[in-house]
């Protein structure tokens, strides 16, 4: 007993974990037909189906997994991937945005039903702002998707996440679905929505996808010090309203398919603000954002001919954001009263080729144009056109593949007002990525990639007017990956299938782009000045267990980042660890159904951290954990199915912070109704 | 296989165990942050300044802003030190402390961000009350009366046109008697001979800077007059001879920083020490301590200048007043005192902003005597005539 404790005591640390199983997102596989074919008109994907083994770290949440999980957006759900790090300003409407593998939120690429989301104002997407209400799954990679035949963007970012809406999946006798859900729940929430898909003739089909949110974002929170002050407020001024549309339209034609999506985003929400010292009740936090997001895209892809196959992707968006900040109902504040536009066009070109079975290559070019306005003071109102043209190859084997690719980036910039008013950057990037499997009935596969990329600086970083720094170099990371996979089908009758996954790394992220201030601290500029160092393990397991009519799907993945900031050599706090990244993360989902009943477990642990570089017991942060339950009943009538959901979230009622001074909410709960028609 | 089974089950229950133990200490609170204290120098029989209390800023959001106590009859510095003797204060002395003086045995640190001046006892660092004022930037006294200066007056028809405002206390009740507009976002203040003297920046108009002091005449508490200066005007002393000397800190692109003298008799401007930027100063016996780092937008970059002027000849006597070769190592001066006693002078280093800073100590011949690591952007210093108990 106390050998076997040991034993598993040492798996546990060493970290033998497990790979994701490849799902839809590999659609350009012959699987995806297949997958298709599990899929039930009401209940998404059970469980994937095994298609081309991922050469890149990639983690996967879908179908019925992602429908059980107590979260409320995107964002959430990534909690659960390893190596991934939330920002999350607290409530259903504070900013969430993710770090992955701690190079910074700036280098991952958000894509949306294959196409990237854009912000060359900051440079980082909200995923607090998606809904899991029409998503079908939600990935992410490490490096890059380990497809060549993709857009050149898909190459430029150092991980990327990509959510991937519902698809129509309609029966032959029936040409519609409609699924309406109302949500719930604590904060006030009230979140109704619809998706309805309609089969409009035999190749075409449509979907409309519509949801409403509102919540007051107010909850307790308490702050207490050991034998010192214990004081609760309640969190104010969070309340969000927003309204999501989407409607698209899905083709197939001879050798190909093709798909047209518009979506519309609007919201108004409050924030609450940094939780400090003040008289209570006497200057509330009054600040209002509203934004409104527009995009329409296209996807066209054929197979011309057994050697070559063409993908076209072409995207317009506009973004609207409206920021005001009013000493007439908070005196404290200074008057902030900006709008900000932005548009971008993007057209992209893949083209694949296969030469041999075993051996095939691509050529993307993507052109993209962004514009933003401001009517800030002296603003310069810069154009960036971006081109980016990626060249990739692909060679298999039983045992052994490789893909390289290439990408070459050119950026032009201009702006208004000054005479030295263009800029010009080119740069090539590499990424090498390898597999090999040892053995022909073991499912043991050994990877290893390397990944030199780099982000511009925003539009902000350079233009902000007071705060720009035109100056500026890219920031740059290099990866270093490796790790393994193992999958075993035991098809007895405990066991139907586990996998492991791990991977090792060192990422590097040089001339990165920091904030300083200048004379004094209400001044700053951005400088390219940080030399940061990641060594980390990523570890995720996964199972599915069946015990009589019990079923049991159980996930857990571990994270540990040694995250060093090596920027200043003469500095006392040289080699402490990144702010905000803890050495140990972890989270656990365990998903049991019975019948028509399922209940879903999720449970969340961030070990301890520190707030800044700088790691000494004024800055260090408690580590926290969530545990979250969700119970889901399904009731099927002739042509109604219901599906009813309780979840309490944060049942220890737990008191955290993940940013500093942004509470997070203590036990919430939430109740949910899906009428699928 | 069964035993595989049970042993992966095993080894799940494992990992959740694990992660589930590496808890925090306690639901039922944080620790306090306890103060640290350094020995810095030998400890000397202190005839009159016994030591003095530094405000570190602390970042703006971050609630950081914090106290350090220098001790002369030890030789120790200690970091910290209001949490731990104000553990009932809900979130601490609070968010950006902008001054801190000291007035008829009692201490004042004006917190900006937290809206708040927090009012402590001199002789235990004890929590006595809190003045509210919204956006508070420095506190000077006069009388029975404290007067701080504000961002935040009324709002008029144009939100971008709001003044600000000198707020007028009493010193009996904490509670503001009185209100006097003055110029856009002001600064410093100074009294000479029952005028209070504003220096008014407009930082919030960029470009439309405030360039005025307003002269407030105390005993009506109205404004009088606003002399033209300089645009964004923070800093201010006043000298014995009725002279004042305020620092304009330039536009950050063509304007440079410069330091102009105020004669208060006929409230002219007389003179202006050019070029010499000025980001922060202080005045002992006649002279005027100052450094500055003035940034520049255009060039991306900033230098740094140190300079004491005497202000009876109002000339510069030294451009550099450190004389070892320390001032390579202070990478962002960000607060200047000097012992009216010993004639010791202090410099502090912001460094990074983000990361603790520096304190150093330098003998009157301008050689370093110690240093040591302070909160996040130490400040501003008050000497005391009065040892910290309990230290």
């Amino acid at each position: 007993m106390v050998r076997r404790f040991l034993y598993s005591l040492l798996l546990f640390h060493i970290y033998i974990c497990i790979p994701q199983p490849t799902f839809a997102q590999q659609k350009e596989t012959k699987s995806e037909t297949k997958a298709q074919k599990v899929y039930h008109i009401n209940n998404v994907v059970v469980h994937g189906i095994k298609t081309v083994k991922e050469v890149t770290p990639v983690q996967v949440l879908s179908g019925n997994e992602l429908k059980k999980l107590s979260v409320h957006s995107v964002a959430d759900a990534m909690r659960y991937f390893s190596g991934v790090q939330l920002k999350d300003f607290g409530g259903v409407g504070g900013l969430k945005t993710i770090n992955v593998r701690s190079m910074g939120s700036h280098h991952v690429g958000v894509f949306y039903d294959g196409i990237q989301l854009g912000n060359a104002q900051n440079g980082i997407v909200d995923l607090g702002r998606f809904s899991l209400d029409n998503m079908e799954a939600v990935s992410m990679y490490n490096g890059q998707k380990s497809a060549i035949f993709q857009p050149a963007k898909d190459f430029a970012s150092a991980s990327a996440i990509y959510m991937v809406t519902r698809k129509p999946i309609l029966d032959e006798d029936k040409d519609y679905n409609v699924n309406m859900s109302l949500k719930g729940g604590s904060f006030k929430t009230i979140n109704p929505s619809i998706l309805w898909e309609q089969r409009i003739n035999e190749n075409v089909s449509s979907s409309i996808s519509a949801e409403y949110m509102y919540t007051s974002g107010e909850y307790k929170f308490k702050y207490a010090k050991i034998n010192g002050y214990d004081t609760t407020q309640m969190r104010e001024n969070g309340d969000v309203r927003s309204l999501r549309v989407e409607a698209a339209l899905f083709g197939t034609i001879n050798d190909g398919e093709w798909k047209a999506k518009a979506y519309y985003y609007d919201s108004e929400r409050g924030y609450p603000g940094a939780v400090v010292r003040e008289e209570p009740g006497k200057f509330k936090n009054q600040d209002r954002q509203w934004d409104k997001n527009f995009f329409a895209q296209g996807s066209f892809r054929k197979t011309i001919s057994p050697a070559y196959r063409l993908l076209i992707n072409g995207k317009y968006a506009y973004d609207y954001l409206h920021y005001l900040s009013d000493p007439r109902l908070d005196a404290s504040t200074m008057y902030v009263n900006n709008k900000y536009q932005q548009q971008e066009g993007y057209v992209s070109a893949a083209n694949l080729f296969t030469i041999f079975d075993w051996w095939s290559a691509s050529l993307s070019t993507d052109f993209q144009l962004n514009t933003l306005d401001a009517d800030l003071v002296n603003f310069v109102h810069p154009k960036r056109s971006t081109l980016l043209n990626a060249v990739a190859t692909s060679i298999r084997f039983d045992k052994f593949k490789l893909q390289m690719s290439l990408l070459h980036t050119f950026v032009h910039d201009k702006i208004d007002n000054t005479l030295d008013n263009t800029t010009n950057r080119d740069e090539f990037t590499p990424t090498a990525v390898a597999s090999y499997k040892p053995f022909d009935l073991v499912d043991l596969n050994f990877r290893a990639f390397y990944k030199r990329v780099f982000r511009m600086p925003t539009l902000n970083d350079l233009y902000y007017t007071f705060i720009g720094n035109k100056n500026l170099d890219p920031e740059y990371t290099n990866q270093y990956n490796i790790g393994l996979t193992y999958n075993k089908n035991f098809g007895n009758r405990w066991i139907e299938n586990m996998e492991f996954q791990i991977d090792g790394y060192l990422n590097q992220v040089e001339n990165k782009i920091i904030a300083m201030p200048t004379s004094n601290q209400f001044r700053w500029t951005m400088i390219n000045l940080g030399y940061v160092e990641i060594h980390g393990v990523d570890v995720a397991l996964r199972g599915n267990f069946r015990i009589r009519e019990v079923g049991l799907n159980a996930r857990i993945s571990y994270t540990y980042q040694d995250a060093k900031d090596l920027t200043d050599p003469t500095s006392d706090y040289y080699g402490g660890q990144v702010p905000y990244i803890p050495w140990h993360s972890g989270s656990a989902i365990l998903g049991f159904d019975y019948n028509n009943w399922s209940l879903n477990y999720s449970f969340i642990y961030t070990g301890e951290r520190y707030e800044t570089v700088a790691n000494i017991k004024e800055n260090y942060v408690q580590p926290w954990y969530t545990h979250d339950i969700a119970l889901t009943k399904e009731v099927d009538f002739e042509k109604v199915s219901l599906r009813f959901t309780a979840e309490v979230n944060n049942i220890l009622n737990q008191q955290y912070e993940v940013v500093q001074s942004y509470p997070m909410p203590g036990t919430n709960f939430k109740l949910k109704i899906n009428i699928l028609l | 296989m069964r035993k595989q089974n049970i042993h992966i089950i095993y080894l799940l229950f494992i990992m959740v165990l694990s992660l589930t133990t590496s808890c925090r200490k306690s639901e039922e609170g944080e620790d306090i942050i306890t103060s640290t204290g350094t020995k810095v120098t030998d400890g000397i029989k202190a005839p009159e300044v016994k030591g003095f209390f530094l405000l570190n800023e602390g970042n703006m959001g971050s609630n950081k802003a914090s106290i350090d106590y220098f001790d002369y009859e030890t030789g120790i510095y200690t970091k910290n030190i209001y949490a731990e003797r104000n553990p009932d204060v809900v979130k601490e002395l609070g968010d950006v402390g902008n001054d801190i003086q000291i007035y008829n045995g009692k201490l004042y640190a004006v917190i900006n961000c937290s809206n708040l001046i927090e009012v402590m006892d001199i002789n235990t660092a004890k929590h006595i009350a809190t003045i509210s004022v919204p956006n508070c930037r420095y506190i000077t006294f006069e009388g029975k009366y404290a007067y701080i200066s504000s961002y935040a007056g009324p709002v008029s028809i144009d939100p971008n046109a709001r003044l600000g405002y000198v707020a007028k206390i009493d010193l009996d009740t904490y509670k503001e008697v009185d209100q006097c507009l003055v110029g856009y976002q002001p600064e410093m203040m100074v009294v000479v001979d029952g005028m209070l003297y504003v220096a008014n920046s407009g930082g919030y108009r960029v470009p439309n800077y405030d360039n005025t002091v307003s002269v407030i005449n105390l005993s009506t508490f109205k404004e009088v007059k606003k002399i033209e200066v300089a645009v964004n005007l923070r800093n201010m002393v006043s000298d014995d001879n009725g002279n004042i000397y305020v620092a304009s800190q330039g536009d950050y692109y063509g304007v440079p920083s410069a330091t102009y003298i105020i004669d208060t008799k006929d409230h002219s401007v007389s003179g202006v020490l050019n070029p010499l930027p000025n980001s922060d100063m202080t005045i002992c016996d006649g002279d005027i301590y100052l450094y500055g780092t003035p940034w520049s937008y255009t060039t991306g970059d900033y230098s740094v200048n140190y300079a004491v002027v005497d202000t009876k000849t109002q000339k510069v006597t030294t451009q550099n007043f450190i004389t070892d070769g320390t001032d390579k190592k202070i990478k962002r001066p960000y607060g200047i005192a000097v012992n009216p006693e010993t004639k010791e002078f202090f410099v502090t280093d912001a460094t990074n902003y983000v990361t603790p800073g520096m304190v150093y100590c330098f003998n009157p011949d301008g050689t370093k005597k110690w240093e040591v690591r302070a909160g996040d952007i130490p400040a501003h210093i008050v000497f005391t005539y009065k040892k910290l108990q309990n230290i």
